[in-house]
């Protein structure tokens, strides 16, 4: 988890996380009458584990194993030049063909909706699904772009300077949601700056 | 051109450290100067000296002015870069008063009118200056100059310098006859065949570089065989720009036997290695012959103290902004050095506690006086008042406008110097001064001896 | 007065200890592990580029090519910047390689082909470099004949710049496609010995391949006509050979043989491509003396018989054309990663 949240409070415990992820299987398999044409695609990175959770539910419920695919949307997204950091590029590993399917798209947290335009477009360019649904754990608002999930774990009306942890057992070993303002950050040292000045 | 400024003749230099190598005066005195000349030399001798003709030169070096044996004045021909003008006016800030310019300007400082043109134009620069004619006419490596009649022009030695006189039988000859009047020949020496469309030396820099080099033996070879023909012919040989340990170790091994030659290294040899040419393939950093290595300019630092190098010279070398702003291979050979000449010296030299001042001054001096033969590099009563005031503890940053040459190719814009030429006198005329940093300087030195408004400007003689 | 003591001390020069392409670097601002970000801010050659960089070029090139395989190869994070190709020498392969990666990442494409013999000297790209800052260029990817020149346009200019081949000094992104190659193959180059043949004095390729396999682990061997193989080579680390027969003995994982320019021949440098091919040709028998599963390689474009028999080049082992593949991943990966630092605050994604 990521550490250096301030007042931080936690919202749903790894029990809530597994309802959420069980009760948004059972929409989905209602939604789309059945599983037949659904695919489960997780966003890289946090979205890939829950993708796989939905979808090994979505097999227990309905007794028929549903594909599940992981998406990298750095190529996508539209803050290559303004983001102050640089994901590191993951493997997308897609190894179905999305033509006709609907596609459900998972991530953590549901925010500005960036990250979906930029999920949007990556399976557009890789075929023409029948639809794209948006499953999410959490949804905190501040929406800039048009979209709203399908499915959603928990709403969680958040301030804009909060901050939204999503912690795994994959990743973090338990499943958390924990809001908090995000410590003020240590001032990194500064690298040793090269001189580059012939004169030393 | 003539400009309205009124005589700045100085008549007392006082309480400065004199250091003259010629005499072997080193010690605080007063100097006297009447009628251009030094009068008298001694302590408390400077009474009733009206204030402007006196420079107080307390906590300074007084020194006789400096004379650079291998100048680059580009006139005639390349006047956008240099001239003799701007050239001496660089060189007097450096504290040269004497520039001696090779003939390589378009045309060649081939024959006698252009050695009087270049005379004549040395009449309005504040430093002296001496034409070097060329060996062969044109430069062109084919057939003998009108040495003689150089010579009697005012020439003051002969180079083809830029390249070396290729034909051996030719270079005899050209030794054979200049023996005659007794006049040095100054050889650049490279081994075209070897050095051919190289552009830095020839090591593990340049293969890293993927750029052509110059080994260090197409400068060794040229020296042995030049030596030979020197010893041959009886002939004053100066071997400019020594730039290999080989080639000291070769001078060396020739003066140990007898042969008449010289040789001078450059402050850039003796300061800076091929590698820099790694961090950015810097232009600036082209100089033929090219930046050696650490083991290079280790032997140099060691060939002039042991006195087998005789003489610190510039090779000033002026080039346009943009010839020197492209690719590095393409970009000419040379860098400006005349004004950094005195701090890189006293880095590569004194600063690490390898030479003292009266060496340094002696390099700068008497020895490149010798060489020539010229009648400067001493301050002694009757010797024509060329002196030199600098602050050897003061300090200046190298910018592009702190640079009076006219072109500003010098590698070492950037850089912090030690040891700031205050003031720069020519047969008695204060020609040069910079009291800029007065705080830093005692403030009985600061002359007033000029009208000029700009603290820098050359007075005119 | 004058003090004798001997010159112990050498040359000051305490910048020796900035290495080499110090223009391309900049100052780290990110935690490497989280941040994809580059150190370099050019890619100028692949000496001094960190083992880290040599390593995100490469897992990004794997996740572009496949992107290649995709039904649409185009991805958009390249949009609405501008690329300049600006090519003084002659140059197929690598310029459609690189116009390719560009329009593949969204990119608007211009090229500018010129040739260094009508202009004088010096004046053609200093005046080059003023047109194109007057384009707003974001990008600027530069072959050239001197070394250094594209060293000269991160001096002139503020874009990015990729250097496509200057001279005989580097050749990073051939340099980097040939070290992808090896990677895909056993994903840890430590340990495994390459050896490059042919004329490395005057090969960027060869200089490129040197430095980054350097960096990654490997062994690195050059072997070629003593007039052609500069022995300082030896003083970065590299193993050098004038008999082919003893590098092959020694086991080689991956062999990279250069184009031998046919102007050689005939010069100082070689009597002979006969005598070269001879000597040094790569032919199945010398083939078969590589260590099991070893890579062929050659950056192209080849001359059949000469310095490889086509039975090699177009046998079990080579990846010839899986460079070329290979290439177009790696240019998208390295204008990729070099355009996503421009460091301006704000707000992420989510």
């Amino acid at each position: 988890m990521k550490p250096g949240l301030t007042q931080a409070r936690v919202f749903m415990d790894s029990a809530a996380v597994r309802r959420a992820i069980e009760r948004i299987a059972h929409e989905i398999i209602e939604h789309n009458q059945g599983v037949e044409q659904v695919v489960v695609i997780g966003i890289r990175t946090r979205g890939a584990p829950l993708a796989e959770r939905i979808a090994e539910a979505i097999t227990r419920i309905e007794g028929q194993a549903v594909p599940v695919g992981y998406l990298d949307i750095s190529f996508y997204r539209d803050d290559i030049k303004a983001a102050m950091s640089q994901p590191v590029v993951q493997k997308t590993e897609i190894l179905f063909n999305v033509n006709g399917k609907a596609v459900v798209l998972v991530d953590d947290v549901l925010y500005t909706g960036r990250t979906i335009r930029a999920a949007m477009d990556a399976i557009m360019d890789l075929g023409r699904p029948r639809a794209i649904q948006l499953a999410v754990l959490v949804d905190r608002g501040h929406r800039e772009l048009p979209i709203r999930a399908d499915y959603v774990g928990k709403n969680l009306p958040t301030a804009e300077n909060e901050q939204v942890v999503v912690g795994l057992k994959e990743f973090d070993g338990t499943d958390s949601v924990t809001v908090g303002r995000p410590a003020p950050r240590r001032k990194e040292s500064l690298p040793a700056t090269l001189d580059f000045n012939l004169d030393q | 051109m003539k400009k309205e400024q009124p005589t700045a003749a100085i008549r007392a230099i006082v309480g400065g450290r004199v250091i003259d190598p010629a005499t072997g005066y080193d010690g605080v005195a007063d100097i006297l100067i009447t009628n251009g000349q030094v009068e008298r030399i001694g302590r408390g001798i400077a009474s009733g000296i009206p204030d402007d003709a006196v420079i107080h030169a307390e906590g300074m070096i007084v020194a006789p002015g400096f004379i650079d044996l291998h100048t680059h004045l580009r006139e005639p021909g390349r006047e956008d870069e240099e001239t003799v003008e701007t050239g001496s006016a660089a060189g007097v800030s450096g504290g040269f008063t004497t520039l001696c310019c090779m003939p390589n300007t378009e045309p060649a400082i081939a024959d006698q009118e252009t050695v009087r043109f270049v005379v004549d134009r040395a009449q309005s620069a504040p430093g002296k200056v001496h034409p070097i004619g060329s060996i062969t006419r044109d430069r062109k490596g084919e057939s003998l100059a009108e040495i003689a009649d150089m010579v009697a022009a005012g020439a003051v030695a002969f180079s083809d310098d830029g390249a070396p006189v290729a034909n051996a039988g030719l270079l005899r000859r050209a030794m054979e006859y200049a023996q005659m009047f007794d006049v040095t020949l100054v050889s650049h020496c490279e081994t075209p065949d070897l050095s051919r469309d190289g552009v830095m030396h020839e090591g593990s820099v340049s293969t890293k570089l993927g750029l052509r080099g110059i080994p260090a033996i197409s400068e060794e070879i040229c020296v042995a065989r030049d030596i030979a023909l020197a010893r041959m012919t009886g002939c004053r040989l100066h071997i400019a720009h020594l730039s290999t340990a080989g080639s000291v170790e070769l001078v060396r091994a020739a003066k140990a036997v007898g042969v008449r030659v010289t040789a001078e290294v450059t402050p850039h040899h003796l300061m800076l290695t091929d590698d820099l040419v790694a961090r950015d393939f810097d232009p600036l950093l082209k100089v033929n012959p090219p930046l050696r290595t650490k083991e290079d300019v280790a032997a140099l630092r060691e060939g002039l103290l042991d006195g087998t190098i005789d003489c610190i010279a510039t090779d000033h070398a002026p080039h346009a902004e943009q010839e020197k702003d492209g690719e590095f291979d393409l970009a000419p050979f040379g860098m400006i050095g005349l004004e950094t000449a005195l701090g890189v010296c006293q880095r590569a030299l004194i600063d690490n506690g390898l030479a003292d001042w009266p060496f340094l001054i002696d390099c700068l001096t008497r020895r490149a006086a010798r060489v020539f033969g010229l009648n400067a590099g001493r301050i002694e009563p009757g010797a024509p008042a060329d002196i030199v005031c600098f602050d050897p503890q003061a300090q200046w940053e190298v910018t592009l406008s702190s640079l009076k040459s006219k072109s500003k190719n010098s590698p070492y814009v950037g850089w912090t110097l030690t040891g700031v030429v205050r003031a720069t006198i020519v047969d008695g005329q204060l020609v040069y001064r910079n009291l800029l940093n007065a705080e830093s300087a005692p403030a009985t030195a600061r002359a007033r001896a000029t009208t000029s408004k700009t603290a820098g400007s050359p007075a005119r003689r | 007065m004058t003090k004798t003591k001997t010159a112990d001390t050498p040359a000051e020069t305490p910048h020796q200890s900035v290495s080499g392409n110090a223009a391309q670097n900049r100052p780290a601002q990110t935690d490497s592990a989280t941040d994809g970000r580059l150190r370099i801010r050019h890619l100028l050659g692949l000496e001094g580029v960190c083992r880290e960089d040599i390593e995100r070029i490469l897992t990004t090139a794997e996740s572009f090519k496949e992107v290649l395989d995709r039904p649409i190869k185009k991805v958009p994070p390249l949009r609405g910047q501008t690329v300049v190709n600006l090519f003084y020498e002659p140059s197929t392969r690598t310029r459609i390689s690189f116009e390719l990666a560009e329009k593949r990442l969204s990119a608007d494409v211009v090229n500018f082909t010129a040739s260094t013999s009508s202009v004088t000297k010096g004046e053609s790209l200093r005046d080059t470099v003023k047109n194109i800052l007057a384009m707003r260029t974001d990008v600027i990817v530069i072959r050239h004949p001197s070394p250094g020149a594209p060293h000269f346009l991160t001096r002139a200019t503020d874009a990015i710049v990729l250097n496509a081949g200057d001279g005989s000094h580097e050749h990073p992104t051939q340099g980097l496609l040939d070290i992808y190659t090896i990677w895909e193959r056993w994903r840890d180059l430590r340990g495994k010995r390459v050896l490059i043949v042919g004329d490395v004095a005057h090969s960027r390729v060869a200089r490129s391949n040197i430095w980054g396999l350097l960096t990654m682990g490997a062994e690195v061997a050059i072997c070629g006509p003593a007039t052609l193989i500069p022995r300082s080579f030896s003083d970065y680390g590299v193993e050098v050979y004038t008999d082919i027969d003893k590098a092959l003995d020694r086991g080689v994982d991956a062999i990279n043989v250069l184009r031998i320019q046919r102007e050689r021949q005939g010069s100082a440098f070689l009597p002979s491509l006969r005598e070269y091919s001879r000597l040094f040709g790569i032919d199945s028998e010398r083939a078969r003396r590589l260590r099991p599963g070893a890579l062929v390689m050659h950056p192209g474009p080849m001359n059949r018989g000469v310095e490889i028999t086509s039975e090699v080049a177009d046998g079990a082992n080579s990846v010839i054309l899986d460079q070329v593949t290979n290439g177009l991943a790696v240019r998208m990966a390295a204008l990729y990663l070099l355009c996503g630092g421009q460091a301006t605050p704000g707000r992420e994604g989510e």
